[in-house]
């Protein structure tokens, strides 16, 4: 009775642990990964060679422990940003990711003037 | 106020205008230049005969390295073979020879029958080490100085204006 009670006691905080912490998919990364020597395909669509490399790659990454972030800067400082589908904001892009917001905001304004003016 | 309308539309049409004109004209190709200048990765990788293994350690005794992933079954590797032989000459660089992907039997073929231009020979069972270094494709170099600095990368095949680039810059 009292070994199922620990045993209960084992797999209840064994499950609880598991619960909190985070995991990486490796299917998610894969597929936010370019392959270079194809044409337009991620490397979760891709059987070349050089996909099947990066997979073992991501796989050894997640296993020493790193986030998916890390992966993509890691996958970034070797191959450069084309490699990641979803760019990280830097210097560079930066205008691409900011400009929606200038726009909503400035077409809001427009918008807001217009109405303002008819009344 | 239509003055100010005609000018955000006129606004919006150049935007557009210029972001299809920065698409279509960008090189979307694999740049290497990101690696340039950058420090040479950590790496230990096995010898070709599994007798020790290399680290940067052995390329900081020279002053210059070229690390070059090769294959047997790589028909590219062939054509810059010759330019390899003639560089293995040259007393102020290193070649560190990295048979990728390959069966030993054939690697040992090809160097055979073409000659082994490496002072050190690894390899790279299933390509993991060629992403420390940014390879996509072989045959690619990579040239590094004593520092562990990458001064050069060539993808693909080395040419005569590449073996001329390297005397240039190690003599």
């Amino acid at each position: 009775m009292k070994l199922n009670l620990l045993l209960l006691l084992f797999i209840f905080f064994s499950k609880f642990s598991f619960a909190t912490e985070k995991t990486v998919d490796p299917n998610l990364i894969h597929k936010n990964l370019r392959c270079l020597v194809c044409q337009g395909q991620s490397i979760s669509d891709s059987n070349s060679d050089f996909a099947q490399t990066i997979k073992l790659v991501v796989k050894d990454l997640i296993d020493e422990g790193k986030t998916e972030d890390e992966i993509y800067e890691f996958m970034s400082d070797k191959y450069g940003d084309w490699i990641v589908f979803k760019p990280q904001f830097n210097t560079q892009n930066s205008l691409l990711w900011i400009l929606p917001y200038i726009v909503l905001i400035f077409g809001g304004f427009l918008i807001y003037s217009l109405l303002k003016k008819r009344q | 106020m239509q003055k100010i309308i005609k000018i955000i539309i006129l606004f919006i049409f150049l935007f557009v205008i210029g972001i299809f004109y920065i698409s279509l004209t960008r090189d979307t190709n694999y740049n290497t230049s990101s690696l340039i200048n950058k420090e040479t990765p950590e790496f230990k990788i096995i010898s070709f005969d599994n007798s020790n293994f290399y680290t940067r350690d052995d390329i900081k005794k020279n002053n210059y390295t070229l690390i070059n992933f090769w294959a047997s079954w790589c028909a590219p590797c062939k054509i810059e073979h010759p330019i390899l032989m003639k560089l293995s000459q040259k007393k102020n660089l290193m070649l560190l020879g990295i048979n990728f992907k390959d069966k030993e039997p054939q690697a040992k073929t090809f160097l055979s029958e073409l000659g082994n231009p490496y002072d050190l020979l690894a390899k790279d069972k299933n390509g993991k080490h060629s992403v420390k270094f940014g390879i996509y494709g072989i045959p690619e170099s990579i040239l590094i100085n004593k520092e562990l600095m990458i001064i050069q990368k060539f993808v693909g095949p080395l040419s005569v204006d590449d073996y001329n680039n390297i005397i240039k810059i190690i003599e």
